[in-house]
């Protein structure tokens, strides 16, 4: 390809018989094609094979439950997980009997939520994340990546209690 | 009559150089690449938009599979044998040499101190076919919290990394952050895949 043969002699020359001269160079085509393709796959499973991370960091365990602030109902939202990949949430308190609300992962679904002036307007409101046992680790993690698009910095994994199972029970949620 | 010889230009280019420098980069990926290491546990992890990096060196990855299986892994084959040598004598269960030579080489297990021992004397195509039952992490048989706490005490720079597989059951990884939490560890990553950040560029 690179290397093109020069032909064209026998036409000129008058019947001059000329030694063909062996050419010194290496076609190196096939060199560079092997070396361009094991660079093209060394530099591909480099980069792709990092993985990424989502770094979380989890509240100390206080030493004693007394030490600990009471969350004002107005500052509160809570997101429970369910089964199914359901996705529920209220405000305020499970003790208030707030109104459940079913919501899903899309973009349309908790985000609008999490971006809309309730939550947004309200600086220390708190974003509880509760976890049904039956619920998957998928929407855990795609949880934790809502509330790092609408950037919402406050927020806790929290164990699904059982004022959230009363209170679910008495809306009839998610039997 | 001197025939006027017309000067051809020779087509072929000198490749020396080029094939000189795709060398260099050839050799340079070769060495700075890992290879890729033999998973027992394939998972499929959720995404994230999230881009931190994993940390190439003092790992701890523990492996949540969709079964609920949980293994356990960290880097560093000096590490490993110091764990082992603990974790051995805290359970009162010897090694020989040539099974801490292989656990130092396992990338990660899932198998209870008591089967351990059994399990790094079998042949390396043997261990592949063997259903690993993971670590226990119930209460009464904490194992997994010693792994880890032994493996921090022997190597204190390691950072943590949980690997769930996208079904597995919230409630084990629960399980899995409590026994950290119970040893102190209150940071750690979930290795997610890589995700679009959504609508960034239409918002």
């Amino acid at each position: 390809m690179a290397e093109i043969q020069e032909k064209g002699d026998s036409g000129k020359g008058g019947g001059k018989k000329r030694a063909k001269k062996s050419s010194t160079k290496v076609d190196m085509t096939p060199l560079v094609d092997l070396a361009a393709l094991l660079i093209t796959f060394f530099m591909l499973t480099t980069t792709f094979n990092k993985p990424n991370t989502m770094e979380i960091n989890m509240p100390v365990d206080p030493e004693n439950e007394e030490e600990q602030i009471a969350l004002k109902a107005s500052n509160a939202m809570t997101i429970i997980l369910g089964e199914n990949d359901n996705l529920y949430y209220y405000f305020g308190l499970a003790a208030d009997n707030p109104e459940v609300i079913e919501s899903d992962y899309s973009a349309n679904g908790i985000r609008k939520v999490l971006v809309s002036p309730q939550v947004k307007g309200n600086e220390k409101m708190t974003v509880m994340i509760k976890a049904m046992d039956a619920s998957r680790y998928k929407n855990v993690v795609d949880i934790l990546d809502e509330l790092k698009i609408t950037d919402t910095r406050k927020f806790a994994l929290v164990e699904y209690s059982d004022a959230d199972k009363e209170l679910f029970a008495q809306q009839q949620i998610g039997q | 009559m001197p025939k006027v010889k017309v000067k051809r230009t020779n087509p072929s280019l000198d490749m020396t150089p080029m094939v000189d420098l795709f060398f260099l980069l050839v050799t340079f990926f070769m060495l700075t690449a890992t290879a890729r290491q033999e998973e027992a546990l394939v998972v499929d992890t959720p995404s994230s938009v999230s881009e931190l990096k994993l940390p190439d060196t003092n790992v701890i990855t523990i492996t949540v599979g969709s079964d609920d299986r949980v293994f356990f892994g960290v880097d560093g084959q000096h590490t490993k044998e110091a764990l082992l040598e603990k974790i051995a004598g805290k359970y009162g269960v010897g090694f020989t040499e040539e099974e801490k030579k292989t656990f130092s080489l396992l990338n990660n297990f899932g198998v209870p101190v008591s089967q351990l021992k059994s399990f790094l004397s079998m042949q390396s195509s043997e261990r592949e076919n063997v259903n690993q039952p993971g670590i226990p992490i119930d209460s009464t048989q904490n194992e997994l919290g010693d792994w880890v706490l032994q493996t921090r005490l022997t190597n204190p720079k390691v950072v943590i990394a949980i690997k769930g597989d996208n079904d597995a059951n919230y409630s084990t990884v629960q399980r899995v952050i409590d026994i950290l939490q119970d040893r102190k560890v209150n940071r750690f990553n979930l290795v997610t895949d890589m995700e679009a950040m959504p609508g960034s560029s239409s918002e």
